[in-house]
């Protein structure tokens, strides 16, 4: 059985700047379904991060309609039913990792066994078992934005939208990243929205690759992936893994070609 | 290590040698026209050294030599019982309770005004402009109206100087806090927005937190602002007592040397409660990860 996560109907946001109005979506249909793991791939202007962000309700549409779980942005952002990891991990310098963890559980209320209980849970999730006295200047940048994710995993939101979150990482440690967050995924069965400007990391993640080209932006294909959900880093070699990397590529050129 | 306190000792100790430097001179150049007085009145003629000697000890010179000074500092701060009223400790310590008490009256307005400005567009709009107004009236004209008014309702003693203290330091902390409280980027408001947290939520574990180097920042500033208020309000207090009260009566009888030495003291008292706030900053941005 499935269900629609996120759905949207001829979305668009318009902003006004001082150049006049700049299209940032334009027309935008899409469908979620729970579980699955969707990304968003596109040059930059292409609106994939504000979609993320109107799904999130930090952005306020212009045009068209979106419900999350069946609600509005607003009322599922109020219901805490996503968890946002930003481009930046923005770990608070003054807090310990725990303490940085602990920081939705303390907002969203829960009493302080519980919070114990789940940092050690998202910190084992992440493989940050044994930092939770550090504090964020003395981890790697790969290690801060694993913490980051732990914390956007510690509430039960049931979507994780992820505004690129390994751009600002090297090749070796994104590689790592992206296996641990498949593996994450299948072990949590949430529903995750990622955006990215990765091609490879794109196909890797996802089992719907949604591209997006700029001025206006909007979407131009969304491709289902074929790819079992199973899957270790020589996949990327599979002539399988390839086909749709070229679909990608080719969507990514006639977004451009047409401007 | 006496290699290292020796690199960080030798430029604060050539400054200090050469301000000497200059002092003992000026004090020559200075009193030389009072000494050159004296001489021709007695019939007499001045040696180069007899006059270096003169303008070195007058009772009234125009510029005290720094070891009359400190001559007068030792009289007056150890030889004394700290409870005569000729003791600098005695009149440093009214001194220095007003001005704490003035700086923590200040410090909890500024940032009491700063949480008012960053929350509300109306405070935001109508207190800063008064807020820096406050600022443009000198506080020797305000601080005797300070003083008469407190006192018309009944309100005497330490508060009205404390009130005249405040005056000077909460702006600074207003001006910095604002800043601070605004410091966080958009990513860290977005992050607790998506946490659907309270504003006082965002407040207490967001804004203050990330202000805390802004605040110290400010708060030196304030306490050498308050340490100028406590002694500009002890003068139209009828000069009973303080710092403001020696300067003030050495004024009034030409005693340079003490006016000489409560200045002194009163630097002192300055750099002792800034370097204070400062140790405080440095353990307490260490603590929290922030240390610049």
């Amino acid at each position: 059985m499935t269900s629609i996560v996120v759905s949207a109907k001829d979305l668009s946001l318009t902003f006004s700047t001082n150049d006049g109005p700049v299209n940032a979506l334009k027309d935008v249909n899409l469908t979620i379904d729970k579980g699955e793991f969707v990304s968003f791939i596109g040059p930059s202007g292409c609106g994939k991060t504000t979609l993320l962000r109107v799904m999130a309700d930090l952005e306020q549409p212009t045009a068209g309609s979106i419900t999350i779980n069946g609600v509005s942005p607003g009322e599922a952002r109020r219901s805490r039913a996503y968890g946002y990891v930003f481009q930046s991990a923005g770990l608070y310098p003054w807090r310990t990792i725990a303490g940085n963890v602990k920081l939705p559980l303390e907002i969203m209320g829960y009493s302080k066994e519980q919070q114990q209980e789940r940092i050690q849970q998202v910190l084992e999730l992440v493989e940050l078992s044994g930092f939770e006295k550090k504090f964020p200047w003395q981890l790697s940048g790969g290690m801060q934005q694993r913490a980051s994710i732990a914390r956007a995993l510690a509430f039960d939101a049931d979507i994780l939208l992820m505004d690129e979150p390994f751009g600002a990482l090297d090749e070796i440690v994104r590689d790592h990243l992206n296996e641990q967050l498949l593996a994450l995924w299948a072990r949590t069965e949430k529903t995750i929205g990622f955006v990215t400007h990765s091609i490879p990391e794109a196909v890797y993640l996802s089992t719907k690759i949604v591209v997006m080209s700029p001025r206006p932006g909007r979407i131009t294909d969304v491709i289902e992936s074929t790819l079992p959900k199973e899957r270790p880093l020589e996949v990327r070699d599979s002539p399988e893994f390839l086909e749709i990397a070229a679909r990608v590529r080719e969507g990514l050129r006639a977004g451009h070609s047409d401007v | 290590m006496l290699k290292e306190i020796w690199a960080k000792l030798s430029p604060i100790g050539v400054v200090v040698l050469a301000i000497f430097l200059l002092w003992y001179l000026f004090a020559i150049v200075l009193n030389a026209p009072w000494a050159h007085d004296k001489a021709k009145r007695a019939g007499a003629e001045l040696s180069f050294p007899q006059l270096v000697s003169d303008t070195w000890s007058q009772d009234k010179p125009k510029l005290p030599a720094p070891h009359q000074v400190a001559q007068e500092l030792w009289k007056t701060v150890v030889m004394k019982k700290i409870t005569s009223k000729r003791s600098l400790v005695f009149h440093g310590w009214i001194t220095l309770s007003t001005t704490l008490l003035g700086f923590i009256f200040g410090t909890g307005l500024g940032i009491l005004l700063a949480i008012g400005i960053v929350h509300n567009r109306a405070m935001d709009m109508s207190v800063m402009p008064w807020v820096i107004a406050s600022q443009t009236i000198p506080i020797l004209a305000i601080a005797p109206m300070i003083i008469v008014v407190l006192n018309a309702v009944g309100v005497s003693g330490l508060i009205p100087k404390a009130t005249i203290s405040m005056y000077l330091s909460f702006f600074p902390v207003v001006v910095g806090m604002v800043k601070g409280l605004r410091s966080p980027d958009a990513m860290q408001m977005d992050l607790l927005k998506t946490y659907n947290a309270s504003r006082f939520e965002l407040l207490w574990k967001l804004r203050l937190p990330n202000s805390m180097p802004y605040l110290f920042t400010s708060l030196k500033i304030a306490m050498a602002a308050s340490l100028i208020g406590a002694i500009v309000a002890e003068l139209p207090t009828g000069a009973v007592a303080g710092l403001g009260a020696r300067l003030l009566a050495g004024s009034y009888y030409g005693q340079t040397i003490q006016i000489w030495s409560a200045l002194i003291s009163a630097a002192a008292l300055a750099a002792v409660l800034v370097s204070l706030i400062g140790l405080m900053q440095r353990l307490t941005l260490k603590r929290m990860g922030m240390a610049a």
